[in-house]
């Protein structure tokens, strides 16, 4: 498979209160964005077992999405920083792993965030379809990784 | 494989069936899936009516289905309805799962054939998902009677008195010393010219009275536990330094307070009243609070007035803060809104430029129990305006403001126009961008208003200023303004100057909605479950919304919602019981490490250690279903039913089935 051709598949974990809604109402408004990714829900994104991602790269996904309330706006209180923290964490091992942490996206998304939402997804789209493929080196291999901590923090 | 599933692919009339192509969906469902289980792969026009459900109940009961997948719009619209008609048919209404092949495929894509194959690559998903699916039953909990009303304003009146004649038992909670909300500011209501406090305090009276109704004025809720139908609040009795037993509304007190104290809430800052006061006369209920940060005797420890010649001795300066917590079965918000801050807006003067006034400002101007007693006067207390420019849309439909239209203030302000006119006989000219007056008796006012020849000017009031160009701006306001309609610059020299100022969210509402467990929108106004068929009812079980804190509306419109929202949580409490998603975690004691790691993760204190059997439990009635500690569990003894390890790791290998399949994949 060349670059050229290439279309991502993006596996999108969504909680059900705030980003699920937000993808239903880029549904409801129309909002148009790239058909690349899949979306799986949950009921809070503190549900995300890191299991989950690697499940998702191991069979055949070439990025994954994790979508949550706003800090502070969590249905559960707080458990969406449980998935932050993983989300680090995850990342982390991903360049351990020999993967680049770029196959993992996370993002927050009000009820009322569609637009922001379909936005998100067009852009973490064209970014796997820069990196290409999944293609698993074997650790060590892989260059021009970002390995720092400061170069692999969220945006906010 | 031993389940019989059943694929229901939608058409949606055109909505899906406009993009994805739901026959070749359908086959390949019936075909490539046949290896998961499928037995029976259909599409029909409209899944959700009643014979796209028959369809599916006769597939149960003929060809002995065991699961159901329909792929049609988002499971948070007709989850339940597919839900039911399984139920119907005999089977377990759990056994069923929705793939949103509408929101998040047909409505969100263009490209035909890439919605198609995204269509089938999600329905694999949820049949590979369905397999796992388990029978379960909702939680059955009991509902708790009483209900909590938050905000005291028309809406919260109105919801309050609903639930109360029916006969069940309502908290009335709200922040200022007196029911009554902004209505109660008003002197006249659009577009009947009703006495606003004629027809409010009637009611007002009705909720002190009433023997369902716990008032519960200068409180605020600060705690929210629990969920719908037992919930546990926890409000703050602000201290009124008053004794409510003893206190008979005689209004001695207020008369002696030697301290006089502007009032910014309801005078809007044109009036004064004393450290001890009702904000009205007609409050509801009559008994005052001390404003303890302008009390003369708690700044300087002296005075005590108030308590010298109250006859009945109600004055207790040793009063203290009181935290009760009480419990509800539904909570109404009616919490309301604020007033655009027209400073924000310094072009048109507000605060710098003294004959400038806001909306609320001339509510109380032109309010007989208001400062001026009704009269529709300058700052200076005397001057009578003869001309007076009314500036519509301050602060709405203002891409640097609020981008919505505020819904009221067109009508608000033809209101202005017409008072002004009516006590004044002043020239009147009111600057629009477009008139918007859709409801019943609406237009016919502008009408009235045309003809009492108020002058409408159509454009964007660019600046008011005090700077005159010609003799006859000397002295004057001057209001510069591009006359959409005739295409020229105007400037036109006023005496007075209203901002129609729009309505936003309270400046609080962020907390607000954090605290009750339910979202705001960009604007920060409460959402609605469905913004047509479910416009009281929120995300969260047992909270309903009603007024102005869902979104700008009038009054009629804030009853309307008011008695909806009532409707709701007396439907709910008359079926004494509600049934809960059995979303719930639960621990395999024998796996259980007892490790304790799930314990501090759940913010619902829903897990317990037994020290004795070195073992944590879940407990059902306070777990919420969120799953951070299945996912967490590193001995994998928790499962939570509904989504489970099994049904989400099948739904990734079913989804990515597809891929899996395409020429030139390799498996990492």
């Amino acid at each position: 498979m060349t670059n050229a051709n290439f279309e991502p598949v993006i596996i999108g974990f969504t909680c059900n209160w705030c980003s699920y809604r937000a993808a239903d109402m880029a549904g409801t408004a129309r909002m148009k964005y790239a058909p690349n990714v899949r979306l799986i829900r949950l009921m809070c994104s503190g549900r995300l077992d890191p299991t989950f991602i690697f499940k998702a790269l191991s069979g055949g996904a070439d990025g994954v999405l994790i979508s949550g309330c706003h800090p502070g706006d969590c249905h559960y209180i707080d458990q969406n920083y449980k998935a932050l923290r993983r989300f680090h964490l995850t990342r982390r091992v991903l360049i351990q792993m020999g993967m680049e942490p770029g196959r993992l996206k996370l993002l927050w998304a009000s009820a009322s965030e569609g637009a922001i939402f379909a936005a998100e997804i067009n852009k973490f789209v064209e970014e796997i379809r820069q990196l290409g493929p999944l293609n698993w080196k074997i650790p060590g291999e892989l260059t021009d990784i970002p390995t720092q901590k400061s170069q692999v923090e969220v945006p906010a | 494989m031993t389940e019989r599933i059943g694929v229901y692919v939608c058409h949606c009339g055109t909505n899906i069936a406009g993009v994805v192509n739901v026959a070749e969906v359908s086959e390949w469902a019936g075909k490539e899936l046949a290896q998961n289980g499928v037995v029976i792969s259909r599409d029909y026009k409209f899944m959700c009516s009643s014979l796209g459900q028959e369809l599916i109940q006769k597939d149960i009961q003929e060809m002995g289905l065991t699961r159901v997948v329909v792929a049609a719009c988002s499971p948070h619209l007709h989850e339940a309805t597919f839900r039911t008609a399984c139920k119907n048919a005999g089977l377990n209404p759990y056994l069923c799962e929705l793939v949103s092949i509408r929101e998040q495929d047909s409505w969100v894509h263009t490209d035909k054939e890439a919605a198609t194959y995204k269509a089938k690559a999600i329905i694999s998903g949820g049949v590979a998902r369905v397999a796992h699916h388990e029978s379960l039953e909702p939680l059955r909990v009991p509902i708790h009677p009483d209900t909590l009303v938050v905000g005291g304003g028309i809406a919260g009146i109105q919801a309050a008195l609903e639930i109360a004649d029916a006969g069940f038992h309502v908290y009335l909670v709200e922040r200022e010393p007196s029911i009554g909300g902004h209505m109660a500011q008003f002197d006249k209501t659009f577009p009947t010219l009703d006495c606003s406090a004629c027809i409010l305090t009637p009611k007002m009276v009705q909720v002190g009275n009433h023997p369902n109704i716990t008032l519960l004025t200068w409180s605020e809720v600060t705690k929210v536990e629990g969920y719908v139908g037992s919930f546990a609040v926890t409000i703050n009795k602000k201290a009124r330094f008053v004794n409510t037993d003893l206190c008979t509304g005689c209004g001695i007190c207020w008369e002696k307070c030697p301290k006089k104290v502007l009032d910014e809430v309801f005078e809007a800052g044109l009036g004064n009243r004393k450290a001890v006061y009702t904000p009205f006369p007609q409050a509801v209920p009559k008994y005052p609070v001390i404003d303890a940060p302008n009390c003369t005797f708690f700044i300087k420890g002296t005075c005590k007035a108030c308590e010298k010649f109250c006859p009945p001795g109600a004055i207790d300066f040793n009063q203290k803060d009181e935290q009760i917590t009480i419990p509800v079965g539904n909570i109404i918000l009616a919490t309301g809104y604020d007033l655009f801050d027209v400073k924000r807006i310094p072009q048109y003067g507000y605060g710098r430029l003294e004959n400038v006034f806001t909306s609320l400002e001339f509510e109380r101007l032109s309010n007989a129990a208001g400062p001026t007693s009704g009269n529709i006067v300058l700052r200076d207390g005397k001057t009578v305006p003869k001309t007076v420019a009314i500036v519509h849309c301050v602060g709405s439909r203002d891409q640097n403001y609020n981008p919505y239209c505020s819904a009221i203030c067109c009508m608000q302000s033809l209101k202005f126009a017409h008072l002004v006119h009516e006590r004044t006989g002043a020239e009147v000219y009111n600057f629009y961008i477009d008139i918007r007056t859709p409801s019943k008796g609406y237009e016919e006012f502008y009408n009235r208003l045309l003809e009492e020849g108020t002058n409408f000017v159509r454009g964007k009031v660019a600046e008011v200023s005090n700077v005159a160009r010609v003799p006859a701006e000397e002295g004057k306001l001057v209001i510069q303004v591009e006359d959409t309609l005739i295409g020229r610059q105007r400037r036109i020299p006023v005496d007075m100057v209203i901002l129609s100022a729009g309505l936003q969210s309270r400046q609080d509402s962020k907390e607000v909605a954090k605290l009750f467990g339910i979202s705001c929108s960009a604007d920060n106004w409460f959402i609605e479950r469905h913004p047509k068929l479910d416009p009281v009812a929120t995300m969260t079980d047992g909270i309903y919304i009603a007024g102005c804190v869902q979104g700008p509306k009038d009054i009629p419109a804030s009853v309307v919602q008011g008695a909806a929202a009532a409707a709701r949580v007396l439907g709910k409490i008359q079926q004494k019981e509600i049934s809960l998603e059995p979303v719930r975690a639960s621990i395999n004691e024998e796996q259980c490490s007892g490790c304790r790691i799930c314990n501090d993760l759940c913010p619902f204190n829903a897990i317990l250690f037994h020290e004795d059997k070195v073992v944590s439990e879940v407990n059902p009635a306070l777990c919420q279903g969120c799953g951070t500690c299945v996912a967490a569990c590193p001995a994998g003894a928790i499962s939570g039913t509904g989504f489970s390890n099994d049904q989400i790791l099948s739904q990734i290998t079913g989804v990515l089935l597809l891929r899996v399949n395409e020429p030139g994949f390799v498996q990492q």
